[in-house]
């Protein structure tokens, strides 16, 4: 039963992505040459949104729909990582104009270019894998 | 209404909400751990620690990418067919001079997601580049967009703001300064 909601939750997703134009390679480019709101509206008003559910999730303490605690792990404290990680992803992001969740709908939206993307990607994910013990953190 | 594109004040709600949502249910937003579930199942265990884990687990995530590709399929197909995006004019004239003609006519460039992009060299190695960066990037931050962008800084989390910073430095020498030596 819950295997459904996941995947319903999935299908709102990806129709979510599609439709606000956050899967569109030519949105991604007018961003990152600040052309137009649309993009930083978009993450604004998502972060707005989610700042304040999380405030209310913490204040309140909200539990789950088992009953548990709800608890946003924290992350390891780091720059390098999430400086360079996060600027190798970003040259990636500009370049295949998508992120990993609109490199699935658009695959499943028929761009079937966009496999290869997938691919490499998968293959960028194992190489990180491998190098991971050698890489600063 | 629904058919139209959606605008980003009700979309970017909507975003938070799926993350909300998934909090409910006990899990984390995050799309780029597929990757390294997909990596485990292919039996990338034998390579490395890094996917020694039971992919199981993450079978919940494996069921939200099924559903954004079925997404992916409902919205391009029946929730108002040819969306493009309505792009600054800008915009369109600085691609159109790059040899991107589709700007301001389809969602995507055809020129790269199209069918013809397997018979362009130049155009597969890109796709090929693209996708290395992403996944490896997404792995090496812990974390994409949806992990860090929204789950993160929605956490007030200083490692997924810094994340996020990189994310812009990256995207920002993409188009700015190697853009203009490949187009």
């Amino acid at each position: 039963m819950r295997n459904i909601v996941f995947l319903l939750v999935g299908v709102f997703f990806g129709i979510l992505m599609f439709k606000s134009e956050a899967a569109s390679w030519f949105r991604i480019y007018e961003m990152f040459n600040f052309q137009s709101l649309h993009m930083f509206g978009l993450m604004g008003t998502a972060l707005a949104t989610g700042v304040i559910l999380v405030q209310i999730i913490k204040r309140k303490k909200v539990t789950d729909i088992d009953n548990k605690a709800i608890v946003i792990a924290d992350k390891d404290k780091s720059i390098t990582r999430y400086l360079v990680g996060g600027t190798i992803f970003g040259l990636g992001w500009a370049l295949a104009g998508a992120c990993p969740g609109p490199i699935f709908v658009l695959t499943g939206a028929g761009y079937l270019p966009m496999l290869v993307v997938l691919g490499s990607a998968l293959v960028g994910t194992w190489i990180y894998g491998l190098l991971k013990d050698k890489l600063p953190h | 209404m629904i058919l139209s594109p959606w605008p980003w004040y009700v979309s970017g709600p909507l975003i938070a909400i799926t993350m909300f949502v998934l909090l409910y249910l006990g899990k984390n937003f995050g799309m780029s751990s597929n990757l390294r579930t997909m990596c485990t199942m292919c039996g990338a265990g034998k390579t490395s620690s890094f996917f020694k884990f039971d992919w199981r687990s993450q079978k919940w995530n494996l069921l939200m990418v099924v559903g954004a590709m079925i997404g992916g399929f409902i919205a391009s197909n029946y929730l108002g067919a040819g969306q493009s995006p309505d792009l600054n004019p800008k915009t369109i004239t600085q691609l159109e001079a790059m040899g991107i003609q589709s700007a301001g006519k389809d969602y995507v460039p055809i020129e790269f997601f199209g069918n013809e992009a397997f018979s362009d060299p130049k155009v597969l190695v890109l796709l090929i580049v693209g996708g290395l960066l992403v996944g490896f990037g997404a792995r090496y931050a812990g974390g994409c967009t949806s992990g860090h962008s929204i789950s993160g800084i929605s956490n007030l989390q200083l490692p997924s703001l810094i994340a996020t910073i990189g994310f812009f430095v990256g995207g920002i020498i993409m188009i700015h300064l190697i853009f203009p030596l490949l187009f």
